[in-house]
C-alpha cells in the first residue's frame, strides 16, 4: 500500500502515503494543508497535487494512515487514503509518448527549415546537402519516435491481424527508404519532412489519448485494501500473535478490537458487537451480530471486541467475490470497441488496397517502379489518419477539461462516448442521492447541558448516527460534558455517568424511524430525529436527465423505509434491499432489453454495478472502490454535474462526428490527387497539417460546452 | 554557403537545447501538477507562520 523509502540520513525509514482530498479548490487550500501538516511531529514533508486533488505525505512509520487522515480532517478537509496507483506503468507509457512527441517535434521543425529552402528553389549541391542533413536528422528521429507505431504494428502482424499502425509504419518506412534512395542518387525530392510530420501529428493524437487514459484508475486492488492487513490470532494456550492476512488459515481464532477491520470472513465465537456492513450491503444502519453470526472481511467492528473463528480467507472472502464481479464486469465492457479502432478495422485494409492498386495501375501504365512506388507512398501518407487520429482524443481532452472545471473528473475518454449513448439512469441512495451523512434536525429540543452530555456520548462512538449528532453539535460550538464510565452496548447505544446520574444515548424504546436516537438523562427522555438530506439540486438534476430522455430510478441496498422516503421526494421508482449481485442483475436485465445504463453510486457495494453499467459516475465522497470503478467522479455536493456530464458528452460526440466528417472529407479530396500522382511534398505537407489543425480547432469549441 | 555553415548548426543546437531542457523538466516532474503551479503563485509565503 505504501512505498517504503529509506531516508538519506539512514536513521529511520520514511513512508509516503497518498490521500485523496476532493475539497482542494484554491491556493489557500494548498497552503493551509501543506503548512498545517509541516508542523506535525513525524511528518517530514507534504505536497499537494492540485490537478489530481491529492496530498502526498512523507512521514515516519510511527504515524499510521488513520492518524494522518484525522490530521488532515482537523485542518478542515475530508481525506481518503489512496492505494498506489496500479496503473502507474501506464503513466510511464504516456511519458514515453510525450518524449517521442518532443523528439518528433524537434526533428520536424529542423527538417522543415531545410525543406522550405529546397522548395523555394535550392538546387544542385545545396539541395543535396540539405537532403543529407535532413536524412541525418530524420533517421534517428524516426527510429526513436516511431517505436510506438512499429512495435504495435509488429505485434498486430505477428498475430496475423492488421491495425491502424500497420499502414502508418509501412508508409513511414517506405517514405524514409525512398527518401534515402533519392538522396543517395541526388534526386529532386525527399520525403523526410512528410514522414516526420506524420509521426508528430500521430503522436500528438496518441499523447492526448494517453492523457485521458492516465486519469483512469483501476479499482480491484483498492477494493481488497478494505480488508485489514492482518489480525491478532488467539492461540489455544491463550497467547496472541499478529498474523498477516495472507497467512491466515481457516479455523484460526482472531481477535477483532472495536474500531478494527476484519481481515477474513468468519463466525463470531465469543462476544457480540455491532458491525458497519454498509460497504458490503449498502445498509447504512449498523448490524448487531452475536455468537454464531457470520461476519465478513472488510466490515468494521464498531463497538466491542469479539473473537472470530476464520471460515474463509483471501480469495474465498466475500469482498474478493465483489472484486471478481467487478473484474468480470469491467472485462465485459472492454469489448466495447473505441470509435477510432472501429474505423481502423475498415480503414487500414482499405488504405493498403488503395496504395497497392495505385502501384499496380501506374506500373501497368508504364510509369516505372520508382514513380509507381512514389505514388503508392504518397497515397499511404496522404490517407494517413492524422486528422482521424486526432478527431476523437482532441475532442475528448477538451471536453473533459471543460468538465473538470465544473467539478467532474472524467477518467477515460471512452467514458464520454459511452455517456453520450446512455438512455437509462440508475441511482444508489445513500451517499449518492442523499449526502450520506445523517444530520440532526431537532437539536433545539435539547437544553444546553443535554447538548453537552449528548456531545460527550456521541464523541465516544463510531456509529454513523453518533457522527452526525457530533458534527451537528460541534457546529453549535458546544463543549462536551465530563462523563465517567462510558460504555457502548452493541445494538443499544452509549451509556455513562454524569455527576452520578446515569445518562444514555441510543436506540429509542419506541423506534418508528431508524434515523433517530434517544437521549436519557436520569428520568428525562428526548428523542433526536436525524435526516439524511437529499443532495441539493437532485430534483432538478433528475428532471434534466429526463429531459435528455433518461428515465431515472433508485436501486439501493438500504431498507425499504428509508428508500421510499427518497423515492417519494424525488418521485421516481425504487428497488430496496438490493445486494451487489442484485444491482448487477438489474443492470444486466436493462442492458438485455436494449438499454444503455448510467449507474450513479458511491459505496463498495456499488462497485460491481458501477463496473457493469454502460457508464458510471460516483460522487467525490464515494468509497475508494466506488471512485475507482466509476468512469467519472463529481466533487460537488450538488447532483447537477451528472446531468451536465451527459450534456457535454453528447456535445462531444457531435464534435467527434463532425471531425470524422472533416477528416474523411479531406481524404475524399486528397486521395484522388495522390492517386493521379499530382501531389508534391509541399501540397501533402500543407494538406495534412491543415486537416489536423481544423480538427483540433473544431474540438476547442467544446471549451464552452459545459457552461 | 558559409553563412549556412554557421546558421544550420546554430539552429540545430538551439533545437537540441530545447529538447534537452524539456527532457530534464519531464524527468523532474515539472509537468505533474500544472494547475497547482498556477495556484501556488498566489501563496504568500511570508504570511504563514511555520
Amino acid at each position: 500500500m505504501n512505498a517504503i523509502a529509506p531516508i538519506s540520513n539512514g536513521q529511520s525509514q520514511s513512508i509516503v502515503s497518498r490521500f485523496a482530498v476532493p475539497a482542494i479548490r484554491c491556493a489557500g487550500c494548498i497552503s493551509k494543508i501543506e503548512n498545517g501538516l509541516s508542523g506535525v511531529p513525524g511528518i517530514i514533508s507534504s505536497r499537494v497535487n492540485f490537478s489530481t486533488k491529492q496530498v502526498a505525505i512523507t512521514h515516519l512509520p510511527e504515524l499510521d494512515d488513520d492518524q494522518l487522515r484525522r490530521k488532515i480532517e482537523t485542518l478542515g478537509f475530508e481525506a481518503q487514503i489512496l492505494a498506489d496507483n496500479p496503473l502507474a506503468e501506464e503513466k510511464g507509457s504516456t511519458d514515453k509518448l510525450i518524449r517521442a512527441l518532443a523528439v518528433a517535434g524537434f526533428g520536424m521543425m529542423n527538417i522543415m527549415l531545410l525543406s522550405v529552402s529546397v522548395w523555394s528553389g535550392a538546387a544542385g549541391v545545396t539541395r543535396d546537402l540539405f537532403h543529407w542533413l535532413s536524412a541525418l536528422i530524420a533517421i534517428p528521429v524516426i527510429a526513436y519516435s516511431g517505436r510506438p507505431f512499429f512495435a504495435s504494428a509488429a505485434m498486430a502482424l505477428r498475430y496475423g491481424r492488421t491495425n491502424m499502425d500497420v499502414p502508418i509504419s509501412i508508409g513511414i518506412l517506405l517514405a524514409t527508404g525512398l527518401s534515402i534512395y533519392e538522396t543517395a542518387t541526388g534526386g529532386a525530392h525527399a520525403y523526410f519532412d512528410g514522414a516526420v510530420m506524420l509521426l508528430f501529428f500521430l503522436l500528438a493524437g496518441r499523447v492526448l489519448d494517453g492523457m485521458m487514459r492516465d486519469r483512469a484508475r483501476e479499482g480491484i486492488g483498492a477494493l481488497l485494501k478494505q480488508t485489514a492487513p492482518g489480525a491478532m490470532i488467539v492461540e489455544n494456550d491463550g497467547n496472541t500473535r499478529w498474523v498477516a492476512a495472507k497467512e491466515l488459515q481457516p479455523d484460526m481464532r482472531m481477535m477483532v478490537a472495536a474500531g478494527g477491520n476484519l481481515a477474513a470472513d468468519g463466525m463470531i465465537e465469543t462476544g457480540s458487537s455491532s458491525f458497519d456492513c454498509s460497504l458490503m450491503t449498502g445498509e447504512s444502519e449498523p448490524q448487531p451480530k452475536g455468537k454464531g453470526d457470520m461476519v465478513l472481511a472488510g466490515t468494521l467492528n464498531l463497538s466491542s471486541p469479539v473473537i472470530v473463528r476464520v471460515t474463509a480467507i483471501g480469495e474465498d472472502t466475500s469482498v474478493s467475490d465483489i472484486a471478481r464481479l467487478m473484474d468480470e464486469a469491467g472485462q465485459r465492457r472492454s469489448f466495447y470497441v473505441r470509435v477510432a479502432d472501429r474505423a481502423a478495422r475498415y480503414y487500414a485494409p482499405a488504405v493498403h488496397s488503395l496504395a497497392l492498386l495505385a502501384f499496380a495501375y501506374w506500373m501497368f501504365a508504364g510509369a516505372g517502379w520508382h514513380q509507381s512506388l512514389l505514388i503508392a507512398v504518397a497515397v499511404l501518407i496522404i490517407t494517413c489518419p492524422c486528422a482521424l487520429g486526432l478527431a476523437v482524443p482532441a475532442a475528448q481532452v477538451v471536453a473533459s477539461g471543460a468538465l473538470l472545471r465544473k467539478g467532474v473528473m472524467v477518467k477515460d475518454g471512452s467514458a464520454l462516448e459511452r455517456l453520450a449513448e446512455v438512455d437509462y439512469a440508475l441511482f444508489d441512495k445513500t451517499g449518492t442521492l442523499t449526502l450520506g451523512r445523517p444530520t440532526p434536525v431537532n437539536l433545539d429540543d435539547l437544553s444546553l447541558t443535554q447538548k453537552q452530555v449528548t456531545l460527550a456520548l456521541a464523541q465516544a462512538s463510531r456509529h454513523p448516527i453518533s457522527k452526525g449528532i457530533r458534527s451537528g453539535l460541534l457546529a453549535l460550538d458546544i463543549e462536551p460534558a465530563a462523563l465517567d464510565d462510558i460504555q457502548e452496548v452493541p445494538g443499544k447505544g452509549m451509556t455513562a455517568h454524569w455527576n452520578g446520574v446515569k445518562v444514555m444515548l441510543g436506540k429509542p424504546e419506541k423506534s418508528e424511524d431508524h434515523l433517530s436516537s434517544q437521549l436519557t438523562v436520569g428520568s428525562e427522555n428526548v428523542v433526536l430525529q436525524l435526516q439524511d438530506e437529499i443532495r441539493p439540486d437532485a430534483p432538478e438534476a433528475i428532471a434534466r436527465l429526463q429531459a435528455f430522455g433518461l428515465p431515472a430510478s433508485i436501486i439501493s441496498g438500504d431498507n425499504i423505509r428509508s428508500v421510499s422516503l427518497v423515492s417519494g421526494a424525488l418521485d421516481i421508482p425504487a428497488q430496496a434491499g438490493a445486494s451487489p449481485q442484485d444491482k448487477v442483475e438489474a443492470i444486466t436485465r436493462l442492458t438485455d432489453s436494449g438499454h444503455k445504463v448510467l449507474m450513479v453510486g458511491d459505496g463498495l457495494n456499488d462497485g460491481p454495478a458501477l463496473a457493469a453499467a454502460h457508464v458510471s459516475i460516483a460522487p467525490g465522497s464515494a468509497s475508494d472502490v466506488g471512485q475507482q470503478a466509476a468512469d467519472a467522479v463529481f466533487t460537488s455536493e450538488s447532483l447537477l454535474p451528472v446531468a451536465l456530464s451527459v450534456k457535454v458528452a453528447r456535445r462531444t460526440m457531435q464534435i467527434v462526428h463532425q471531425n470524422f466528417a472533416l477528416a474523411i472529407g479531406y481524404n475524399i479530396f486528397a486521395v484522388p490527387l495522390a492517386l493521379t500522382g499530382m501531389v508534391t511534398p509541399l501540397i501533402a505537407a500543407i494538406a495534412m497539417s491543415l486537416s489536423s489543425l481544423i480538427v483540433v480547432g473544431n474540438a476547442l469549441r467544446l471549451n464552452g460546452a459545459a457552461n | 554557403m558559409s553563412g549556412l555553415a554557421i546558421l544550420i548548426p546554430v539552429a540545430l543546437l538551439m533545437g537540441l537545447c530545447g529538447l534537452v531542457f524539456f527532457f530534464w523538466a519531464m524527468r523532474n516532474d515539472q509537468f505533474e501538477d500544472l494547475d497547482g503551479a498556477a495556484q501556488r503563485v498566489l501563496i504568500d509565503e511570508q504570511d504563514e507562520p511555520s
